[in-house]
């Protein structure tokens, strides 16, 4: 594998759930491994409760990592220890949240906003050359001209220009690294594509690796090169976002990109999906999706499936267990045809 | 052509505010045939859930209905008294909302919560209601010894279908959806979708759906009306729209939504925002944003005229066929 500029290696995320005599741990994330490469843009999708934030607050050392390893240009996050070797860490990676109104101080004027965030970085920038440089970051997300905009409240800005805001001031600090938590989720879609070509433009002209989270297939395959599909704490599939939007493997990802509503599909398809979600208390026994999968074996409720290389991607099940080329996708949409789905 | 269920006829609905009037719906016209899949569409604040409330008569505060005609069967619903209301609203048309899984009363077993909204509407004994609120879970795929279930003991998706349930239980003629998906997951969305579009295929009734959510709007609609700063822009049968809209805010949308298998092209939003909608400007609203506007546009407003069959579309300089379409798909 060349060189990735982060690489999660069997990350694990247990948080405590219950009283101290029954104490038991509720498994977020569960031994996920992926990296992305300088310069590319990881999509990390799945349905709510996936673990895909957990992943995110791990790498912005947000959350300590109960086991496994996050390795940022080759460092290991654990080992960021102190306060001054953090604050270092954070001006090489920033993140977008989701709520461009509840991420920003309404008491605030943006211009302060994004100034603040220079100057933490930066302490010895003032005057002129700071105010020179809050005005080159709104150019730089689109906000022109920046006068008209720098002593307005994020109350008077729309939900689009906020999260604009809130870009630049991600990038005050000339990060190497954004992770971006479903950025365009609260906006409309006339804004929030528009938000998406942002963050394609910044990377190409600032060269950003990125962590894209998000619930929208084609959103993530609008913005991201690489795919990472989370399930109940497992990463089932990982690789090149179009081979596995055109080809998914996994059964799972199959189930989801069916499910998405696509207009311009060639064919209608009827699935009957079941709807339960795996119990993710105390410790995991053999696949997370078997209950609802179509292809499932008997060993799939015993066993833990490994992450098997597959045509040059990841896929987290048995169907694909020592194959190189799998040639075809071993389960298709058709598979769900036939699935009961009574609740 | 047959006689609409529900013509909804030169609406104007009014918010107020400290500043003056916001007109949230103006002038919104459109029919929903007997068994048809009608859309609604567009973006926060478009008057597209207004336009429902206004419907279903269920406009509070400080909002009223200035003026126009909502005529089901004929008669204008505006007018009904306490008692007509009271019969029209569940018996003739209900409603399912976005946040109605969590409307359901928490500390009621959903049996008992479907077989009240029976015996609020028939004459039928409690038993009698019973067994049907078991029929009713039973056409929305909740096995029968779920009755006794109280509402945090079901999924979200369950929850829904609890609700959609509920809408049922009198076999109305229409059903308004106002983003009944929204909050749920997509495999659980896919689901509650598939399930809606086989009821109303046994059953028969019309569906007013509202989404803000395009591509599954043009999947699952037999047409779609698109609003804007509370006006209808077009409203067009969908294999209309999935050639490229008419009106340019249609087209515009359509090209802001990336696509999950057809070729990756470079799409781009709508610059600019919504006209303030207490003192709007003159002509169309859609002027500032248009990319194929003319000095006639900040005149007068274009008026929704007839393009097609079941086709309307406000715009002086609306896309015709032959221009091919400009739609990235």
């Amino acid at each position: 594998m060349s060189e990735m500029k982060v690489q999660f290696t069997g990350v694990k995320k247990l948080f405590p759930h219950g009283g101290i005599l029954h104490k038991r741990y509720l498994r977020a994330v569960n031994g996920v491994s992926f990296g992305i490469r300088e310069g590319e843009i990881l999509a990390v999708v799945g349905e709510s409760g996936c673990g895909k934030t957990t992943l995110a607050r791990m790498l912005m050392k947000l959350h300590p990592i109960t086991e496994g390893s996050i390795r940022v240009d080759g460092q290991e996050l654990s080992e960021i220890r102190e306060k001054r070797a953090i604050r270092e860490f954070h001006s090489k990676i920033q993140m977008i949240f989701q709520d461009p109104f509840a991420s920003l101080n309404p008491a605030h004027e943006v211009g302060d906003i994004v100034a603040r965030a220079v100057t933490l970085h930066n302490p010895s920038l003032s005057g002129e050359r700071l105010r020179a440089r809050v005005r080159e970051l709104m150019v730089l997300v689109g906000l022109t001209p920046p006068e008209d905009f720098m002593s307005k409240h994020p109350s008077q800005l729309s939900g689009g220009q906020r999260q604009r805001i809130v870009i630049a001031r991600a990038l005050a600090v000339e990060p190497e690294i954004i992770v971006a938590d479903e950025p365009t989720s609260m906006l409309d879609v006339s804004i929030g594509i528009d938000i998406m070509n942002l963050l394609l433009d910044l990377r190409e002209r600032k060269k950003l690796t990125m962590m894209y989270i998000t619930h929208n297939l084609a959103g993530a395959r609008y913005v991201a090169d690489d795919i990472v599909i989370m399930y109940a704490g497992n990463a089932v599939e990982y690789g090149d976002i179009d081979e596995i939007v055109s080809r998914p493997y996994h059964p799972y990802t199959v189930l989801l990109l069916s499910s998405t509503p696509e207009p311009f599909r060639e064919r209608k398809l009827d699935i009957h999906a079941r709807e339960d979600l795996p119990d993710l208390l105390g410790e995991q026994r053999g696949c997370l999706f078997c209950d609802r999968c179509p292809a499932r074996m008997p060993r799939c409720s015993q066993e833990i499936p490994g992450d098997y290389r597959v045509d040059g991607r990841m896929v987290k099940c048995f169907l694909y267990e020592g194959m190189d080329h799998a040639a075809e996708p071993k389960v298709t949409a058709d598979a769900y045809a036939d699935e009961e789905d009574f609740a | 052509m047959e006689e609409a269920l529900l013509s909804v006829k030169n609406l104007c609905v009014e918010y107020k505010a400290e500043r003056g009037n916001v007109q949230a719906v103006t002038d919104v016209s459109f029919d929903i045939h007997p068994g048809e899949f009608f859309g609604l569409a567009g973006e926060s604040g478009c008057g597209k859930s207004t336009t429902a409330f206004a419907i279903m008569r269920l406009l509070k505060g400080s909002a009223s209905i200035r003026s126009g005609e909502i005529l089901f069967r004929g008669k204008n619903i505006l007018q009904f008294g306490a008692e007509e209301l009271r019969l029209f609203r569940w018996d003739k048309a209900s409603m399912v909302l976005q946040s109605a899984m969590n409307n359901l009363n928490p500390v009621v077993n959903i049996g008992s919560q479907l077989a009240d909204a029976i015996l609020a509407h028939q004459a039928v004994t409690k038993r009698q209601a019973l067994e049907r609120a078991k029929e009713l879970l039973g056409l929305v795929n909740i096995s029968e010894n779920r009755m006794k279930s109280f509402p945090h003991e079901l999924s979200g998706g369950m929850r829904q279908r609890v609700v959609i349930a509920m809408a049922l239980a009198l076999k109305p003629d229409l059903i308004i959806f106002d983003e009944p998906t929204t909050a749920l997951d997509v495999v659980v969305q896919y689901n509650i979708i598939r399930k809606i579009t086989l009821l109303k295929r046994q059953m028969g009734f019309s569906i007013l759906f509202i989404t803000h959510d395009l591509p599954l709007m043009l999947e699952m609609c037999d047409r779609i009306g698109i609003m804007y700063a509370g006006r209808l822009m077009e409203v067009a049968p969908v294999e209309q729209l999935k050639r490229g809209g008419a009106h340019p805010y249609s087209e515009g949308l359509l090209h802001a939504f990336p696509s999950l298998l057809g070729p990756k092209v470079r799409l781009k939003g709508i610059p600019g925002s919504v006209p303030d909608l207490i003192t709007p400007p003159p002509g169309c609203l859609f002027y500032d944003r248009c990319a194929r506007r003319g000095d006639r546009c900040r005149q007068a407003l274009p008026p929704l005229e007839r393009l097609g069959e079941r086709h309307f579309c406000a715009c002086f300089n609306a896309r015709r066929e032959e221009e091919g379409s400009a739609c990235p798909r």
